[in-house]
């Protein structure tokens, strides 16, 4: 009788191993996909968004930035839109972000995955920190040239003029059309560091398919590492101060060099 | 129709709460009603306070990220309502993927699928080992991993704010419970509902039965998504105390001997 209930040793192993095995085999499917789904290096957020490894982790996917934007901008990533399900992001070639100056958007989140402290400046007046959608970083417009009409000597300014940071994050730059001889380039360029990635250039591009396009900084920034330093800079001097330089011991060695006859090197 | 009315009481009065909750939210997100706001993940209330999905808050804790407080304390009040009020009362009376697991198990019933004799090897403990796992992959590829496959928030998520492809798998659960298994998704899958199990422990209220009354008909058991949990029916009077009911009341219904009713917890009395 005993025997009957009880399973045997080689029975219960043989259930553990199964069961460990079904375990890993749903384990690795599902991580796989997951880590696919949380990979969107071309999505655009809202502003105030912090970085986007964490905002994947952030958003509660509750919607109330989608609801607070008056533009219709920004949408939650639906099932086939090839985004983190239930995230916010936006279009610009479709909606682009209109920059309200109250950003209603950003304060709503609950969670912490858009930041108003991203989205603030502190008042030269009154030290008073105020939202201002100037300092969004959403991305950066990015223009191709070969398509560009402007590029081409067509006139056309449409990104400069759309751009609510007009001479600051677009300008013109005037260039002599050598192949006409009498005409000018008035060529557009980006100016990354003031650029917000609003997208109102993107939508207004006159192209078939645009010609500016806003894409996210990790995309577009660079990184420049800390051996190169801004001599000139003040603030970027500062941070020789923090990297700590060993003096190079070969310094002499270098002046000598420099100082000496090429005879003398010759001869060695 | 009246005797229909009283058999299906507490069907249709869930039915109301479960479409009454997607149409509130719904209103809050195109017609800016400020009742419910947001969705069943994260929901500002009468735009003042929120209440979050507490499981969803423990993917992203695993996934190595603190929310701010509001979502917090949301979760908290979900998480101390259920456990303390309504047990496991979200899976029957909220969540909208329950209307579709139902039809499912409607039409196979009126399909004449309703038999058990093909067995198929998944055992109703699965959905805690999932439930695991769940924490286990937030924790390793750094995002709340059920959420980022839920089929319950593709459902409530696309009627509030936009479906894309998310009937697919709202698709797949309904064939799954309609060809594969009999409540397979709500029964032997779902986390969130194995989550509500496991802290539905201390909760206000309880089915009861008094086996006095009962006839052994087994109509309680033939509607019971959570069949093991009426174990006692038929044998002994006593509360419906494991976790995995859901106070759906459909055995209440469907009882015509009042040996089945909704009673206070007596705490094992």
């Amino acid at each position: 009788m005993k025997e009957d209930k009880m399973p045997s040793r080689r029975e219960t192993i043989r259930k553990l191993l199964q069961g460990a095995g079904f375990l890993g085999l749903g384990g690795l499917t599902w991580g796989a996909y997951v880590d696919e789904a949380k990979s969107a290096e071309l999505i655009l957020r809202p502003p105030g968004a912090i970085s986007e490894e964490d905002f994947v982790k952030a958003c509660v996917k509750c919607g109330e930035c989608v609801i607070a934007c008056p533009y219709d901008t920004l949408k939650l990533a639906e099932p086939g839109d090839r985004k983190p399900v239930g995230t916010p992001f936006f279009e610009p070639r479709k909606i682009a972000c209109e920059m309200c100056p109250d950003i209603p958007c950003v304060p709503v989140c609950p969670s912490g995955a858009l930041d108003v402290n991203l989205v603030s400046s502190v008042k030269e007046k009154n030290k008073e920190t105020m939202l201002d959608i100037n300092t969004a970083k959403m991305g950066i417009a990015v223009i191709d040239t070969s398509t560009c009409i402007a590029y081409w000597g067509i006139q056309c300014d449409i990104c400069y003029r759309a751009c609510p940071l007009m001479d600051e994050a677009i300008e013109l730059k005037y260039e002599r059309n050598e192949r006409t001889g009498k005409h000018a380039f008035l060529k557009p360029v980006v100016n990354n560091e003031v650029c917000t990635g609003c997208g109102l250039c993107e939508h207004a591009c006159v192209t078939e398919k645009s010609a500016i396009k806003v894409l996210p900084l990790s995309i577009i920034l660079g990184k420049v590492g800390s051996h190169y330093i801004k001599g000139w800079d003040e603030d970027d001097e500062k941070r020789m101060e923090e990297n700590d330089v060993e003096e190079d011991e070969n310094m002499d060695k270098a002046l000598d060099y420099l100082n000496s006859d090429w005879k003398d090197i010759v001869d060695e | 129709m009246n005797k229909a009315l009283k058999n299906n009481k507490f069907l249709i009065l869930r039915r109301i709460i479960q479409i009454s909750i997607l149409l509130l939210f719904v209103g809050g997100n195109y017609w800016g009603w400020n009742i419910l706001r947001g969705d069943l993940s994260t929901a500002k209330v009468l735009d003042t306070f929120y209440l979050s999905d507490p499981y969803f808050v423990i993917q992203t804790f695993a996934s190595g990220f603190v929310v701010a407080a509001d979502v917090l304390v949301g979760a908290l009040i979900i998480l101390l309502f259920y456990a303390l009020i309504g047990g496991r009362a979200f899976c029957s009376w909220v969540c909208p993927m329950n209307i579709i697991t139902d039809s499912a198990n409607r039409l196979r019933k009126m399909l004449k699928m309703y038999r058990e004799d093909v067995k198929v090897p998944i055992n109703r403990n699965l959905r805690y080992w999932i439930l695991g796992l769940s924490i286990v992959l937030s924790a390793l590829f750094g995002v709340a991993a059920f959420e980022a496959v839920s089929p319950i928030s593709m459902l409530h998520r696309g009627i509030i704010f936009g479906m894309g492809f998310g009937w697919a798998a709202i698709l797949l659960v309904f064939f799954f419970d309609l060809f594969v298994l009999q409540n397979g998704w709500c029964g032997y899958v779902c986390p969130l509902g194995a989550f509500y199990s496991l802290t539905n422990k201390i909760s206000i209220f309880k089915i009861k039965h008094t086996v006095e009354n009962c006839t052994e008909c087994n109509k309680c058991l033939i509607v019971c998504p959570e069949k093991p949990v009426l174990a006692i029916i038929g044998k002994k009077s006593g509360q419906i105390t494991k976790g995995e009911c859901t106070n759906c009341g459909r055995c209440i219904d469907v009882c015509e001997d009042h040996a089945l009713k909704f009673s206070f917890n007596k705490y094992n009395k």
